[in-house]
């Protein structure tokens, strides 16, 4: 278990050193206009700055006001933790979370969020202990390509807050009900924003269910 | 995305004010909107950002009632204690629609301007009156599953996705509105939403630079509140056809019910014959069947789509029997 939760680490921080840099390539080298399919007669708007507190950190980005949320983190932050599944808020791959609530980060425009606190999954971890949720998908192998993982776990962490707050879902029996038990039938409702191709959904309600016993 | 101008309303009347001039369209959650952006259905050349508008509270009325304010996300909405004892049928409404994500991000306003899930809507290549008025109308002769068979014309069949507008028209709720002159008025949601007729492309009453500032609900009728949804596949689907109910009964006698129904017309259906016959009648088959004649009067299907009107008048009875059980 120790050995697989260091391996998780050392991966992640692989992956993010290369990003930055290959980010700051295309930031400084790159024309601009392949970074994106627009036509050039499109690219006339004036960038807006953006200020984005992103998993404890401030950032300033100058954005064309096009960008989501999404692209803000993938392309100007280096922040591919956040998958782009179907860019259209109907697999929940690039789940965050807004002020401490999950949204589809790919539906939203960076500007909207100018001075607002988003936490990604590169932020889930506290230093090198593992967020409980990203250590049950580990002991419940709750993922299998992987893909959808980080929104999975995203969407996990906004739903459990969610649930301790007493929200109901449409599968709760009683609306009036203060704080509706986690049953699988909850988790499994409260988590249909996010779609696994693999269908690696007994597993990965296998880990919310024990996460959700975990204190946070 | 076509390329538009950002801008971020600091006042409701400078936004109204703003929103004038032609290609603006103003933006609260977005899930509708950026996502119909990407595929360039809508081609806004302004957009105002209304979401820090104070717009998002959720009042008690001096009559009893509650007034939602506009940005009021839709989450938010169903889980107010309030909304959940004395209006479960919004909360459950609100509940079966989109995705706990979307829901976080989809206001009250948005809920009820999102536009139809139409394929061919949504397709740029095929015709649609809706989007390109006088191109024609590629559901017609086409896959028509998901379409209506209440309301429609020769130009448009498309219906109005929402769940949570169902659950108001039972409610007679009434949306409130400021104009670009700042003057406010309340529209009854019954009147809000249009039928296509000649021109599928106004869907709403709503003038230009008007803005949705909240929606009023009356205080609760008396009665059991029910929203059944039945669609494709458990969650996160929208509707083939639901139902929102409110029925007051007792030993085996109906009171009184309010009947509104999604998934079948541009507009949360709902016919006052049908509650007329239901009221003080029996809570039997055949009361039930009475009130479903007179809700389908004049339906047509259009081939994939035949099978919506056994289908809501099956879902009608399961709903009046689940309400009047003993």
């Amino acid at each position: 278990m120790d050995n697989d939760d260091r391996r998780v680490r050392v991966t992640r921080r692989t992956v993010l050193e290369s990003g930055t840099a290959t980010a700051a390539l295309m930031l400084t080298g790159f024309p601009e206009v392949a970074l994106s399919a627009e036509p050039l007669s499109d690219k006339a708007v004036a960038p807006v700055a953006v200020d984005l507190q992103i998993n404890g950190q401030s950032h300033t980005l100058h954005l064309d006001p096009r960008t989501t949320l999404l692209d803000a983190l993938r392309e100007h932050l280096a922040l591919t933790g956040s998958k782009k599944g179907c860019d259209h808020g109907q697999c929940g791959a690039c789940t965050v979370l807004l002020d401490g609530r999950r949204i589809n980060s790919c539906l939203t425009l960076a500007v909207m969020h100018d001075g607002q606190s988003i936490t990604t999954i590169e932020g889930l971890a506290d230093g090198a202990t593992l967020h409980p949720l990203q250590a049950a998908f580990i002991a419940h192998d709750g993922c299998q390509c992987g893909y959808c993982t980080s929104g999975q776990i995203c969407s996990a962490a906004g739903m459990l807050g969610e649930s301790r707050a007493g929200m109901p879902s449409y599968v709760t029996a009683d609306l009036a009900e203060a704080r509706p038990e986690l049953t699988d039938a909850e988790i499994r409702e409260r988590m249909s924003g996010n779609i696994c191709r693999c269908a690696a959904y007994p597993n990965i309600v296998a880990a919310i269910r024990e996460a959700a016993g975990t204190p946070t | 995305m076509k390329a538009f101008t950002y801008e971020r309303a600091e006042t409701i009347t400078r936004a109204a004010a703003a929103a004038v001039k032609p290609g603006t369209k103003f933006i609260a959650g977005g899930t509708n909107l950026l996502d119909l952006m990407k595929l360039q259905v809508e081609t806004p050349s302004q957009l105002v950002d209304i979401n820090r508008l104070p717009l998002d509270k959720i009042e008690d009325t001096s009559d009893g009632g509650l007034r939602i304010g506009a940005t009021v996300r839709n989450s938010d909405l169903a889980a107010d204690p309030r909304v959940r004892r004395r209006y479960g049928v919004l909360s459950r409404a609100l509940l079966s629609g989109a995705s706990a994500q979307l829901r976080n991000k989809a206001t009250t306003g948005g809920n009820l301007l999102q536009r139809t899930r139409c394929y061919y809507f949504y397709d740029v290549t095929k015709p649609c009156n809706k989007r390109e008025p006088g191109s024609g109308c590629a559901a017609l002769g086409g896959f028509n599953r998901i379409h209506a068979v209440l309301g429609t014309s020769e130009l448009c069949i498309a219906t109005h996705p929402s769940d949570m507008a169902v659950a108001m028209r039972a409610l007679d709720a009434n949306v409130e509105t400021l104009d670009a002159e700042g003057k406010a008025r309340s529209i009854p949601i019954a009147d809000f939403h249009r039928f296509p007729a000649r021109t599928p492309q106004i869907e709403t009453m709503l003038k230009p630079g008007e803005i949705v500032t909240a929606v009023t609900l009356p205080p609760p009728p008396p009665g059991t509140q029910i929203y059944r949804k039945v669609r494709d596949r458990a969650s996160y689907a929208f509707a083939l056809v639901s139902v929102a109910a409110i029925v007051d009964a007792a030993g085996g006698r109906i009171r009184s019910a309010r009947l509104a129904f999604g998934g079948l017309a541009s507009k949360p259906w709902r016919v006052a014959q049908a509650e007329e016959r239901l009221a003080g009648a029996s809570a039997d088959a055949e009361a039930f069947d009475g009130a479903a004649n007179a809700v389908l009067d004049g339906a047509r299907g259009y081939g994939h789509n035949d099978f919506k009107v056994p289908l809501a008048r099956r879902t009608l009875r399961a709903v009046l029997t689940e309400a009047t059980r003993a």
